[in-house]
């Protein structure tokens, strides 16, 4: 169980009282009804995947009720970063490596 | 007497201390403090079990929770019946009965091993191609013969009538291992101030002081001193000491999960203790002290009974007072297991040979072996044992050299070398590290907060292990925030450093296909079996590990992963770094259950919400169905009626005189600010800004992709607040989904959102009497169809209390629903109760109200939509604002597969015979006889037996419905096709007069 720390309420808190909420950084377009098919594509469905440095939102449901934006590491599952909504999003030196797991890839990578 | 083999003087057991126990229905005397298998083992009982697959005759390999053979069955009564508890952990106490498991019709007499001389059909993976063909076998012959062949133990049949308890705990620094290594790192933690936890799977703390009495630890006796050590530490107010608690899980940011077994040890347990604690521990810093496992050697037919770990032998001898046999040999690489021989010669056993694989062993143990008189058999293997329940003998033979030797003997022991156990590190996520001098896998490159130290962490030597961790004891409580106020210091000596080990197969697994070697002693998986896998294919250990089974049981592999690994790297001639071990996950131990979920079983499982009106509902007779966590009345039967008489009455009596409903399940958010109307006009595809406060709208709230998500009546109190209704089940998302816009797409807005759900009762009053029935309750409120028209919303007191007065309907009729504070619901549902009485009127349930709904036509979303309907494939166009410049879901309903033609369309169902009802779910097709597959055009979303319309009706999505009215379709059912008609879906008062009364 992640302990995430909470930008708003300013400490750190169970992952119980918190909800994912999607990718972060994907503003809705203010002229959205004119938009075309390839953006609403592009701002609705599309999504990386990433392995390494996500940026993602979160909701502390069961706390203040506030959503933020956090970053973090899909591979390790640790949060490099929680911030408020509404801030940029924040240079990270992406260069960073993964902490290493041992995962299915990474054996079958070995097993030639 | 508590077993002929028990030697008088040896162990740490009290001979006055006596419990009797069963196993297999023979009785036998154990010591309290025994686990079963010494118990056993004292009574002279090696056969405890018989293997997975070939059902060979198995005994006790170990004395931990490594254990793969020993495994039975322990009962307490019908009830409690736990199967497939290792022997080597469990306690005995005074009334157990155990039995053994995987035999019939008995332990000893097994028809079951007819396997082992099958066995050339049963290789390796064998399942992934005997059982390929004929097709139809599988179903009928394989399947059900593999599940009843499958599995060691019997489940209990009755519900566990125990209890579990589970809690939270912190901690500056968490111990996993109360050995000499653990307890002299918590010293050093806790002389420091810092929280300290220690966690030891055993009975009692002291780790290999079990078995190595040759330690002395500041001049007293080994695990003299670790008893002593914890018992200080537990005496401090900063220090918890947890023994029969295994750390089974490690999960992200030193969050720790423990068992601790409270009463599986006690005879009579106090009932009010829980059987099993589980702890979920958040360190600062986690040390691990997990120590290490003795590996067996593996050589031909090395799975008898008696044949065991050394040290397990040893642990039997000198904590438990048993001697495993008369008369042992001892097999080995590895200079550990000459104390194991030299303990039980000095105990008075006869130690046959040592034979040891190595041309050089440690000269030390060497030297001692002479001295003792035990002949060393150096550069020599056990090639193969005999004797049938219990190893006889052993055939022992120069390496290289086919002359054998054959010696008499009662128990084997055998030690190939230790394996640190890097379980819980490697959960860590840590990355382990080969080490190709200790031929180990070592922690290597850390993920979290924690540090590995003695036996799993590659230090042998006593003296080191005690400073590696006194260090690590100061280092991680100053990395809490602790400062160190002197150093801890002790001195241990022991007897001997330990050379040597090995893995893999020895001399004697044999290269040929026959010879059973076993690795994985649950799993029945032998050396030969990692060959074929390399032989068919499998190159990666994972891929070999899945072929072969191996480490896949419930010990996880503990003595097999690196024998496999070796084997498997020589096939594949490679090196063992190269080939890489298998990753460890949790459990450590397998674990009930019963601790996972603890408290939230029956009643705790899930919340139960209860309307405020519903004793007074349940007072009345209602029968309640769940929606979600609520509880809802569903029907309310008189006597002598059924379901379907009383949802028929319910229903006419609604449309003839008058009913009345709890709606307070309905999702209820104030939306207050100066910008309400501006938000709603973003959530809902509906207009507000039009909506004069006092009227109300129904309004629909898309997703951005254009889908329907939710429906309700919305209210405007004022020109800055707004009663919002959502559906039952919606309440909780749609809530969230208005934060998140508000939050962070709209957040110039200033609005404030409030869930009252919960905070108003709502009473539907409905039918042609609904006014009558209320008008005399209702104070400051005029109730005429002039000055409270339909879709209207006014404030005022009912029953003296103040009401939010909706004047609206979800039946048709002319309606009403009662808002009242929760807390009065109860009172003012009694109050409408009796007018509804006197009215000739009646309370009716969530079955009526469905069924009334449809036949107006009135969707419920998340019934009859799925998340695929557009507002205009439910004919709700009409509240979609044409002239909004935005709404949540304004370029979503523009998406070319959103206004394509042929999509499907809610519309109204007729069975041409009436008295048919349609199942939901059931599929339409235009073609009954068309041949399989055929063209669905879409399904039944609602279907009903209407008493008001005397036939039944249905709601369906029907590709281009609207098109089809009057057409026939079909609804093919596996024992009769049934015609039905297009129709509109409104079946009763087509032009709504019945709305105003």
């Amino acid at each position: 169980m992640l302990l995430i720390y909470c930008p708003y309420c300013e400490e750190e808190r169970s992952e119980l009282e918190f909800r994912g909420a999607g990718d972060a950084h994907i503003a809705r377009p203010t002229n959205i009804a004119d938009i075309s098919d390839e953006e609403f594509e592009e701002f609705f469905f599309l999504r990386d995947n990433p392995k390494g440095l996500i940026f993602e939102r979160w909701r502390h449901i069961h706390g203040c009720g506030r959503f933020f934006n956090a970053a973090r590491d899909t591979v390790s599952d640790k949060f490099k970063l929680t911030y408020k909504a509404g801030l940029p999003k924040p240079d990270l030196d992406a260069t960073t490596p993964a902490a290493p797991v041992e995962t299915y890839e990474a054996t079958e990578s070995n097993a030639k | 007497m508590t077993g002929a083999n028990r030697i008088p003087g040896a162990g740490r057991l009290t001979p006055a201390r006596t419990a009797r126990f069963t196993f297999d229905g023979k009785s036998y005397n154990a010591l309290e403090g025994d686990t079963v298998a010494s118990a056993l083992l004292a009574n002279g009982v090696h056969l405890v079990g018989r293997s997975f697959k070939y059902h060979r005759p198995r005994g006790v390999v170990s004395a931990g929770p490594e254990e793969p053979n020993a495994l039975i069955g322990v009962e307490r009564d019908a009830a409690r019946q736990q199967p497939n508890v290792r022997a080597t952990v469990q306690e005995v106490f005074d009334g157990m009965k155990t039995i053994s498991q995987n035999r019939y019709p008995s332990l000893s007499f097994d028809v079951g091993s007819i396997n082992n001389l099958l066995s050339p059909f049963f290789a390796a993976g064998f399942y992934y191609k005997t059982f390929m063909w004929p097709k139809q076998a599988w179903k009928h012959i394989y399947e059900p013969q593999i599940r009843a062949a499958a599995g060691l133990g019997v489940s209990p049949k009755e519900e566990d009538p125990d209890h579990y308890s589970s809690r939270y705990a912190h901690c500056d620094v968490l111990l996993i291992g109360g050995g000499i290594a653990g307890l002299s790192a918590a010293l050093a933690a806790a002389k420091t101030g810092a929280r300290v936890i220690l966690c030891d799977e055993q009975p009692e703390v002291g780790g290999a002081m079990h078995y190595d009495k040759s330690v002395t630890v500041d001049g007293v006796d080994g695990f003299t001193w670790a008893q002593k050590t914890a018992a200080d530490l537990a005496k401090m107010s900063n220090v918890t000491v947890l023994t029969r608690t295994t750390a089974f899980g490690y999960y992200a940011q030193n969050f720790v999960a423990l068992v601790q077994r409270v009463t599986d040890h006690i005879s009579k347990p106090d009932r009010r203790l829980p059987r099993e604690r589980m702890w979920q521990v958040r360190a600062k810093r986690v040390i691990i002290a997990t120590g290490a496992i003795e590996r067996h050697m593996v050589f031909a037919n090395n799975d008898r009974p008696g044949i065991m770990q050394a040290a397990a032998a040893r642990t039997y001898l000198n904590h438990f007072g048993v001697a495993v046999g008369r008369k042992v040999g001892v097999y080995t690489a590895n200079d550990s297991a000459y104390e194991a021989a030299f303990d039980l010669k000095r105990a008075g056993v006869t130690v046959a040979a040592i034979v040891d694989c190595r041309e050089k062993p440690g000269e030390a143990v060497l030297a001692e072996a002479r001295s003792l008189g035990i002949e060393v058999l150096t550069g020599h293997s056990v090639i193969d044992t005999s004797g049938k329940l219990r190893v006889a003998g052993m055939s022992v033979a120069r390496n290289g050299s086919s002359a054998k030797r054959n010696i008499a003997i009662d128990a084997l022991l055998t030690s190939a070398g230790w394996t640190p156990s890097v379980h819980m590190f490697s959960q860590s996520r840590g990355k382990v590290a080969y080490d190709a001098e200790s031929g180990s896998f070592l922690p290597g490159v850390y993920a979290q907060d924690c540090l590995s130290i003695g036996a799993c962490n590659g230090t042998t030597d006593l003296q080191a292990t005690i400073e590696e961790a006194l260090a690590a004891g100061e280092l991680m409580a100053k990395a809490s925030g602790f400062e160190a106020t002197g150093k801890v210091e002790l001195q241990a000596t022991n007897a001997f450093q330990w050379t040597g080990g090995m893995s893999g197969a020895a001399e004697g697994a044999g290269e040929d296909t026959t010879v059973k070697a076993f690795i994985d002693f649950q799993n029945d998986v032998c050396a030969k079996d990692i060959r074929l896998a390399v032989r068919e294919g499998m190159h990666s250990i994972e891929h070999i590990k899945r072929f072969t089974t191996n480490g896949m049981a419930t010990d996880q592999g503990k003595l097999s992963n690196l024998h496999g690994l070796a084997i498997a790297a020589e096939a594949l001639g490679r090196g063992i770094p190269e080939v890489g071990l298998t990753t460890f996950r949790a459990p450590y131990t397998p674990v009930t259950f019963g601790t996972l979920i603890s408290h939230s079983r029956g009643e705790l499982f899930d919340p139960t919400r209860k309307t405020p009106m519903h004793a007074l509902e349940e007072a009345e007779g209602a029968v309640f169905e769940d929606v979600g966590q609520w509880k809802r009345a569903w029907y309310y039967p008189r006597a002598g009626e059924d379901m379907h008489q009383a949802v028929n009455r319910e229903c006419r009596t609604v449309r003839e005189t008058v009913g009345m409903f709890d709606a307070s399940t309905l999702g209820k958010i104030e939306v207050v600010g100066p910008d309400a109307a501006a938000f709603l006009n973003l959530i809902y595809t509906n207009s507000w800004d039009t909506l004069k406060p006092g009227r109300t709208r129904y309004g629909i709230m898309l997703r951005e992709d254009g889908f329907v998500y939710d429906d309700g009546v919305v209210g405007r109190l004022a020109e800055d607040r707004f009663h919002v209704t959502t559906t039952t089940g919606g309440a909780a998302r749609v809530m969230n989904h208005m934060e998140d816009y508000l939050q962070t797409e709209f957040p110039h807005l200033n609005v404030w959102l409030t869930s009252a759900t919960e905070q108003w009762a709502v009473i539907a009053v409905q039918g042609p009497k609904a006014r009558d029935v209320i008008a005399p309750l209702v104070e400051g409120i005029d109730l005429s169809n002039e000055a409270f028209p339909h879709m209207s919303v006014r404030e005022g007191k009912i029953c003296g209390v103040p009401t939010r007065l909706f004047r609206m309907s979800f039946t048709g009729e002319m309606g009403f629903e009662v808002n009242v504070p929760a807390d009065f619901g109860p009172a003012v549902w009694d109050a409408i109760r009796a007018e509804v009485e006197k009215a000739g009127g009646c309370a009716y349930g969530t079955e009526a109200m469905h069924i009334l709904r449809a036949e107006k036509g009135y969707i419920i979303v998340g019934q009859d939509t799925d998340g695929t309907v557009t507002p205009d494939d439910a004919s709700l166009s009409w509240a979609v604002g044409k002239k909004k410049p935005d709404f949540v879901g304004i370029r979503g309903l523009k998406r070319p597969d959103l206004v394509r033609s042929g999509r499907k369309q809610l519309v109204g169902l007729k069975t041409k015979d009436p008295n048919v009802v349609l199942e939901e779910g059931a599929q339409i097709v235009a073609d009954p006889n068309q041949p399989k597959p055929m063209t669905m055009l879409g399904h039944v979303t609602s279907s009903y037996w209407s008493e008001n319309c005397g036939r039944s009706i249905a709601m369906a999505l029907v590709v281009d419905g609207r098109a089809k009215l009057g057409q026939t379709l079909y609804v093919p059912m596996p024992d009769r096709t049934i015609a039905v008609e297009v129709s509109e879906m409104v079946f009763i008062d087509k032009e709504g007069v019945r709305l105003n009364g």
